[in-house]
């Protein structure tokens, strides 16, 4: 099976994902949509790591561990970024992003 | 030729749900039908994962991405008592201006890959470079350093979440 059938998989997500940041005012689907971008990348790291490992490479665990620690991170990242969107809907009583655009001020 | 059948045909069903749902995501207007796609997306993604000798991965992503981060989602979503009714909608023309730029870039992406001459994954070739024995000596002999910091990064954040939330 040719690993394009996997890099096209990974894209088709990753910009189904990049489309939902643009087209949603939720704050929590944006954030659900960074999560589905992570996941597309982490899908791709794991095809190529068994490509490499079927063209004879031995080292090709490091891809896996890498999206190990790609899940870390996303772990911490929700934890901090949920805690700010529960902060910011305790202040104004609504997850709109525009609301945010006080910021600018 | 037939087991090389089979795995495509996984392959395709696998990709149409994972597809399918990432879709219902971002088009569905009630939050906790997005968050149940996406639930779905990610097991569709897990099924990728086993499909590709995966099974350590296979399993972490189960364990914390739909039983722990999910169900934060789902919890944090309950919580603020969202629905479709006050769920704040962008104007239509950014809305297709979105889809396009999207398009766009998967227009881009497809195009700048299609002639990538790779080797190709061997379905059904069973390696054991996924299960834990393989991944933990690499991980407690060459990533050694990136595992201990990535505890500070967690400590970290458990303060932090504390922190904002105690606000």
């Amino acid at each position: 099976m040719p690993v394009q059938y996997y890099i096209f998989l990974s894209i088709a997500l990753f910009c189904i994902g990049v489309m939902g940041v643009l087209m949603r005012r939720n704050a929590i689907i944006i954030f659900m949509c960074i999560e589905l971008m992570l996941n597309a990348v982490n899908l791709l790291l794991v095809a190529f790591s068994k490509m490499w490992v079927d063209a004879g490479r031995i080292d090709a665990d490091a891809a896996q561990l890498f999206v190990f620690f790609v899940m870390v991170v996303a772990a911490a990242e929700v934890s901090v970024g949920l805690a700010i969107i529960v902060m910011m809907y305790r202040n104004t009583h609504s997850v709109d992003i525009n609301i945010l655009s006080r910021l600018k001020n | 030729m037939g087991t090389m059948s089979t795995e495509l045909m996984i392959f395709i069903l696998l990709s149409a749900i994972a597809i399918a749902s990432a879709l219902g995501v971002i088009l569905s207007k009630n939050p906790v039908n997005s968050v149940l796609n996406m639930i779905i997306c990610f097991v569709a993604i897990a099924g990728h994962y086993i499909m590709l000798n995966a099974q350590f991965l296979f399993v972490v992503h189960l364990i914390v991405y739909t039983g722990a981060i999910m169900v934060l989602f789902l919890f944090v979503l309950m919580m603020m008592n969202l629905n479709a009714d006050i769920e704040p909608q962008k104007r239509n023309w950014l809305k297709y201006a979105g889809a396009i730029s999207g398009g766009a870039l998967l227009l881009v992406l497809v195009g700048a890959l299609r002639e990538a001459s790779l080797p190709a994954v061997q379905a059904g070739s069973a390696t054991d470079i996924g299960l834990i024995a393989n991944l933990g000596k690499t991980l407690f002999t060459s990533y050694v350093v990136p595992f201990e910091l990535s505890s500070v990064l967690f400590l970290s954040a458990m303060v932090g979440a504390v922190v904002i939330g105690k606000k």
